[in-house]
């Protein structure tokens, strides 16, 4: 088998075998009803031997866990062959449905009503649906679905990984994710970095290596070797070699003593008190969505200013950027965006819908001050998706109005970066959001494999229009205001160099990065950091930014990065 | 019919582990056992047995359940599934 070439997303080189998760198992036809030969005594006889097998798979499973993956694997085991789900089933089946369509309808009835009795027991309606999907590939023969459960560490290869999954993946098993769709800023991607799982994604045909087979995979060079030899063997032996990385001190510098603030994205209060832990200068990227998805109405005054506040004493004494409700396109929410847009990614979406629903972010701003009055914390407050000067000076206004002090905004529209000067006269700071800068400003949706190379943060246009934004900010203040990065390019420490070397000053990136960032930050001159950014600048592609810039750091190999 | 009434005593209701754990009693008797809430008719009680069931019975903290059970070793079933009941599972 020849090597696969795809995007590396997240560094790491392991070798072990691959994993293939098993597709979703489709509905069973509602119009194939049970073949004239079967019997309705042996099909439910099967039905019951299928369920059992099931029963039997989850209970060894929960044998092996602990705490409360053992009681749910357990729980979750008992439903499997449930007696009342049996029994409609096979009334199902003896009214003429096939025994794999009986138990989906009778899983189905079953999981609507959990569903409706709501709280806990609507959480346990995906458990029913997780077993009857167990149960219908049983039936037909075929692997369960869900990520495949395994005695030893593996490799998993998959089409792409849906939300969903990464709740079930045990980072202690998985060692390394390889998806054929997908991009650097994709679900995979930004789960692998999460984890420090290294990940290879875009990387068409690694859906055909066969389960079993050894693999060895680069997530830097984004490589997956089926069969390795001595030389892979010898890499993958040097990266487990490598020395621990050092914990992140609470101090960014470079080595002459340049300070780059290091800070960290949370999205709620737990989150907030881990980043603290793992050293985070303070919070770059407050995400306030999480107080409004999943919900009908806006959630109250009271409960929003508990919310925020619950982050801010997690920071006394630091800063805290918060983002104001960032709803639209991939995050909808009934009562404020317009789910039948056609184009919801260039809609109505994060500040913009202020216009259609006054109201939301005036009260959203004043739950925050609220909770910054009753906390130490430094709070700063941005705006989602300016595209003009006129709109960060309506924010402006808006914030001074609820009393809070620092008004700024986020650069995700490449005409935010080409602005930025005027932008910066109307607000205090700029924090630019790589993800959404890089699908505007190479026209290419983040979520589609074969568009991995345009949505990739290394590419030259993205770094220019980042140096466009802090020349902006130079060019109208001395000092000149600040500009951060909160975007994914922060967590790659290479990425993160070049950054620095263009001039933004601080970095904000999910808590798991900040030693690595840290540690190579700390081995670089800030004049080392510019060379870097000029070679990325004026490369010809992504990939040659990245190539010739990984080759100028020789640290990265040493800290294993 | 043989019956019992007895008052759940785990703090989260008859949900979650004490549910696992009283239904996995249940499956163990030598007989049937129904279980319904107080007051409801007897032909609306469902399987002890299954976890579904009793998730589905919505049984609180301190609410009040009939089992109901018929034949040989009725009686005896009845009172220990009484027992699993009445223990909070929660505080173990």
């Amino acid at each position: 088998m020849s090597s696969i070439t795809g995007a590396g997303v997240s560094p790491g080189r392991v070798i072990g075998p691959v994993l293939q998760m098993p597709p979703a198992v489709p509905e069973p036809d509602a119009a194939v009803g049970l073949p004239a030969e079967a019997s309705i005594e042996a099909e439910t006889e099967r039905l019951k031997t299928a369920a059992k097998a099931v029963q039997a798979g989850l209970k060894a499973r929960a044998a092996n866990a602990s705490g409360d993956a053992a009681e749910v694997l357990k729980a979750t085991a008992l439903m499997a062959a449930d007696p009342m789900l049996l029994k409609s089933a096979a009334k199902l089946l003896a009214a003429g449905r096939s025994t794999e369509r009986a138990v989906w309808e009778a899983a189905e009835q079953v999981a609507a009503q959990l569903k409706a009795l709501g709280g806990y027991m609507a959480e346990r309606a995906a458990d029913v649906l997780d077993v009857r999907a167990r149960i219908v590939a049983e039936l037909r023969g075929v692997p369960a679905p869900g990520i495949p459960d395994s005695d030893v560490p593996f490799i998993l290869a998959a089409d792409d990984l849906a939300p969903a999954d990464t709740a079930t993946l045990d980072p202690a098993k998985v060692i390394a994710l390889v998806t054929a769709g997908g991009g650097p800023q994709s679900h995979t991607a930004i789960l692998a970095r999460a984890l420090g799982l290294p990940a290879v994604v875009a990387a068409e045909g690694v859906t055909s290596i066969p389960s079993g087979t050894e693999v060895f995979v680069d997530g830097s060079a984004g490589l997956v070797v089926p069969e390795p030899g001595e030389t892979e063997r010898t890499a993958a032996a040097a990266y487990a070699a490598r020395g621990a990385l050092p914990a992140f001190d609470g101090t960014g510098t470079t080595a002459d003593g340049r300070l780059v603030p290091l800070l960290s994205n949370v999205g709620d209060g737990e989150g907030a008190l881990a980043a603290a832990a793992a050293g985070a200068e303070g919070v770059g990227l407050l995400r306030t969505e999480f107080c409004f998805l999943n919900r009908d109405e806006e959630p109250s005054f009271e409960e929003q200013s508990a919310a925020y506040k619950a982050v801010f004493d997690a920071f006394p004494g630091k800063k805290v950027v918060v983002r104001t409700l960032d709803a639209g396109a991939d995050k909808p929410l009934p009562f404020l965006t317009d789910a039948t847009e056609p184009n919801p990614a260039l809609g109505v979406r994060g500040y913009r819908t202020d216009k259609a629903h006054p109201g939301v972010l005036q009260r959203q701003l004043e739950a925050i001050a609220a909770a910054a009055g009753q906390s130490e914390a430094e709070v700063w407050v941005m705006a989602p998706m300016i595209s003009a000067a006129s709109e960060a000076a309506h924010f402006a206004g808006l914030c001074e109005a609820a009393g809070l002090k620092t008004p700024g905004v986020m650069v995700e529209v490449p005409s935010a970066a080409l602005t930025a000067g005027a932008i910066l006269e109307a607000v205090d700071f700029a924090s630019i959001g790589t993800n959404d800068l890089t699908q505007y400003t190479m026209a290419a949706d983040r979520q589609l494999g074969p568009l991995a190379e345009l949505t990739d943060p290394w590419q030259p246009a993205v770094l220019q229009l980042i140096k466009a934004t802090v020349d902006g900010a130079a060019a109208t203040h001395q000092p000149p205001k600040p500009v951060g990065v909160c975007g994914e390019a922060a967590a790659d420490p290479a990425l993160a160099v070049v950054l620095v070397g263009l001039g933004v000053n601080s970095l904000s990136m999910n808590a798991r990065a900040l030693s690595g960032v840290a540690a190579l930050l700390k081995t670089v001159t800030l004049e080392q950091a510019k060379e870097a950014a000029r070679l990325a600048v004026t490369a010809d592609s992504a990939e040659t930014a990245k190539a010739k810039v990984r080759a100028n750091l020789p640290m990265l190999e040493t800290l294993g990065l | 019919m043989p019956e019992r009434i007895a008052t759940v005593a785990s703090r989260v209701g008859l949900h979650a582990r004490p549910a696992a754990i009283f239904a996995e009693a249940a499956a163990e008797q030598p007989v049937e056992v129904t279980i319904g809430l107080e007051g409801t008719p007897a032909d609306e009680a469902l399987d002890a047995s299954s976890i579904l069931s009793l998730m589905g019975l919505g049984a609180e903290y301190g609410a009040k359940v009939v089992l109901r059970a018929e034949g040989e070793g009725a009686d005896a079933a009845l009172e220990s599934l009484a027992q699993v009941l009445e223990t909070d599972h929660d505080a173990e």
